[in-house]
């Protein structure tokens, strides 16, 4: 069913292309506007995807199209080789990888941020170390004014006000990196609940998706929730500050995200697996999550996959500003001569 | 054109024109083409939740057990919330539906009863995920500001089992309001249609032999129409069981086994909508088995619906 989608979108897209280049917009390397790259796979970086493939395809005429469908079926769907590239929020382990054919790369880094809805916290006020948010994840600090959050924000007058836990219903990348911080950062959670895109919540509701955490964090009075920096800022709420491993206090940003990507030990990373949480240096934000790309290392068709390495290649060269603009963060240089580097090695055309 | 009556004599066979026989072949096709299609869904689903079913067994459906990091899953929690919120939405929608279709056949004056009918065919039309949205901005508040207060406080029930707890708006009893207000307008056309059809004329004799506007609707009205009341009540409990994207913003999304109707809770559709897309190896398989669950618990309400609507036909009489 898929092949057949696949084979209509495919048709349709190429009519499509051919239509345009028939009306004159033929300025452009014509021999390039008949492909077609088509990939699936993770939402959380899907907005900066959308506008990337957009301003490609003004640039260059060639068309790639991006399903934001979930990280779990764009991994399924390149396995099944129905898309030519996949996206993933939550990096395969080498062994995944090899036993796929696949290889993989990151393409862009975001923040997750907790948010709270406390009377008289303004954002950025409030710090906390991974060990509290942690316990108030796992239910066990209960209300705002504990002694453990005093002990972080001596400063704050903090009211005697229970905490509601909202966290996300639906399975989610986002979810992923969180509660892989969670493990890294707390004893009590990595022998509880543990790292998944969907976990057994010890306490507090489920909200879907970004906006349904937002809504609930914003309505209920003492609450706590994690969303993707993008949606803090868009709904203007209240994030926290956080201690990180330096044991430095920092502010989600796009300068802290790069920070903790710089940072990171890229060098011994089988397979380029890198989880940006918990990474060392003074200015890192704990919770980064890195976005994966995944192609097969078989290339039979030439033509599509210089293609494609040359839409990557653009990416990394010319989507930093439009990542930023979305608060998103570019991979840097250095990793992306890595990358470059295991394109050319281990790439079979 | 085949105009041959054959009432009297069976072996006298119309001649049937090619027209007539590529017709029957077109609606043959197409009448097996839903034989084909209900059984490939049980059969696929069957099949693709096979390695959750051999892992778990029978188990699955009692375990209230929803672990994804460890593996460890259970369908008590999503069939309990998907019950007890139809259970609500039914209570509700049932005797509401009965009334308003009601009011529109033989209470209401024409002009008023035709404006009514077609806002109330306008509202069956409304999509689901209308009824989400606008449950959870609009109905999710006014739930936590006033509903529940009241219910908890005003009428003193908050220290009762079934609604104590935490007044957070969302929850089973939103659910179910949501689902009721969703299928009631669907009830109400449906019964509404079929208290239409009680012939004017065994009305106006009850009319005339003095019964009162409530006896005429109770002993010829409902009588006459009680079998397409059930059928509106099993199409509404239909729409209810497997309903979506009305139920997912206000549900709560929380798989456990609370007493409080105020607690969250999951139904077996909303599990499925929220993990699909981010599910792999045993999950999804976990997922196919509460699909297939849900097709089960559908086919089971529809046969016993059918049985039913059998047996008051046989005792109840009834023209429909």
């Amino acid at each position: 069913m898929k092949r057949i989608i696949k084979g209509f979108m495919i048709a349709s897209t190429v009519t499509a292309v051919g239509f345009l280049s028939g009306c004159g917009d033929n300025t452009n390397n014509t021999a390039k506007s008949d492909v077609v790259i088509n990939g699936a796979g993770a939402s959380f970086p899907a907005p900066v995807y959308r506008k990337w493939l957009y301003n490609y395809k003004q640039e260059t005429g060639v068309t790639v199209n991006y399903q934001s469908v979930g990280s779990g079926a764009g991994i399924r769907q390149i396995k099944a080789k129905t898309v030519d590239f996949g996206a993933t929020d939550k990096p395969l382990k080498k062994d995944e990888l090899d036993q796929a054919g696949l290889i993989q790369f990151p393409m862009l880094m975001g923040g997750v941020v907790p948010v709270v809805n406390i009377p008289g916290i303004k954002k950025g006020e409030l710090s906390l170390s991974g060990k509290t948010l942690g316990d108030i994840f796992l239910g066990k600090i209960k209300t705002w004014n504990d002694p453990a959050i005093i002990a972080e924000n001596k400063t704050l007058k903090l009211p005697n006000l229970p905490i509601t836990v909202v966290h996300r219903s639906d399975g989610s990348g986002t979810t992923w990196v969180f509660t892989n911080y969670l493990t890294k950062a707390s004893k009590g959670w990595a022998e509880g609940p543990g790292t998944g895109k969907a976990i057994k919540w010890p306490v507090g509701l489920g909200g879907q998706k970004n906006p349904g955490v937002a809504n609930s964090v914003l309505k209920i009075k003492g609450s706590i929730g994690y969303v993707e920096y993008t949606y803090a800022t868009e709904a203007n709420m209240s994030y926290t500050s956080m201690i990180n491993k330096d044991g430095k206090t920092v502010s989600p940003s796009q300068d802290t995200f790069a920070a903790a990507g710089a940072n990171a030990d890229w060098d011994n990373a089988p397979g380029l697996y890198m989880v940006l949480t918990d990474q060392p240096g003074a200015n890192s934000w704990p919770i980064t999550g890195v976005t994966y790309i995944l192609i097969h290392k078989e290339q039979p068709n030439a033509k599509l996959i210089k293609n494609m390495l040359d839409y990557f290649t653009w990416c990394y060269e010319n989507g930093a500003k439009t990542a930023n603009e979305m608060n998103y963060i570019a991979i840097p240089k250095v990793v992306v001569e890595k990358v470059k580097k295991q394109w050319a090695t281990q790439i079979k055309k | 054109m085949g105009a041959i009556i054959t009432t009297e004599n069976d072996e006298i066979q119309p001649k049937q024109s090619i027209g007539d026989r590529i017709f029957k072949a077109i609606t043959l096709t197409s009448g097996i083409l839903i034989i084909v299609l209900i059984v490939g869904f049980f059969i696929q689903l069957a099949w693709q939740a096979m390695p959750a079913i051999q892992k778990f067994g029978l188990g699955f459906l009692t375990s209230s057990a929803w672990d994804p990091v460890k593996e460890q899953y259970g369908a008590a929690t999503s069939i309990y919330g998907t019950a007890v919120s139809t259970v609500i939405a039914m209570l509700i929608a049932t005797p509401l539906a009965f009334v308003i279709s009601l009011f529109l056949v033989e209470l209401a004056p024409p002009i008023i009863g035709k404006i009514m009918s077609q806002a109330l065919d306008l509202l069956a039309a409304i999509p689901s995920i209308i009824f989400g949205m606008w449950g959870l901005f609009v109905f999710v508040p006014f739930m936590q500001n006033y509903i529940q207060p009241f219910i908890a406080n005003t009428l003193g029930l908050g220290s009762t089992p079934l609604f104590g707890g935490e007044k957070m708006g969302i929850g089973l009893m939103t659910g179910g309001i949501i689902l009721a207000l969703m299928i009631l307008p669907f009830m109400s056309a449906v019964m509404r249609d079929v208290f239409r059809m009680v012939p004017s004329v065994i009305k106006e004799s009850a009319y005339g032999a003095g019964a009162t506007t409530w006896e005429v609707t109770k002993d010829v009205t409902l009588r006459y129409g009680i079998q397409g009341f059930m059928g509106a009540m099993f199409l509404g409990l239909g729409r209810a069981i497997g309903e979506t994207m009305a139920i997912l913003f206000v549900i709560g999304n929380t798989p456990q086994i609370k007493a409080s109707l105020f607690s969250s809770g999951t139904t077996i559709s909303s599990t499925l909508a929220n993990n699909f897309a981010e599910a792999d190896g045993i999950f999804q398989n976990v997922l196919f088995e509460l699909g297939l669950i849900l097709l089960v618990i559908s086919f089971g309400v529809q046969v016993l619906a059918q049985l039913w609507l059998n047996k008051v036909r046989k005792s109840n009489g009834g023209g429909m």
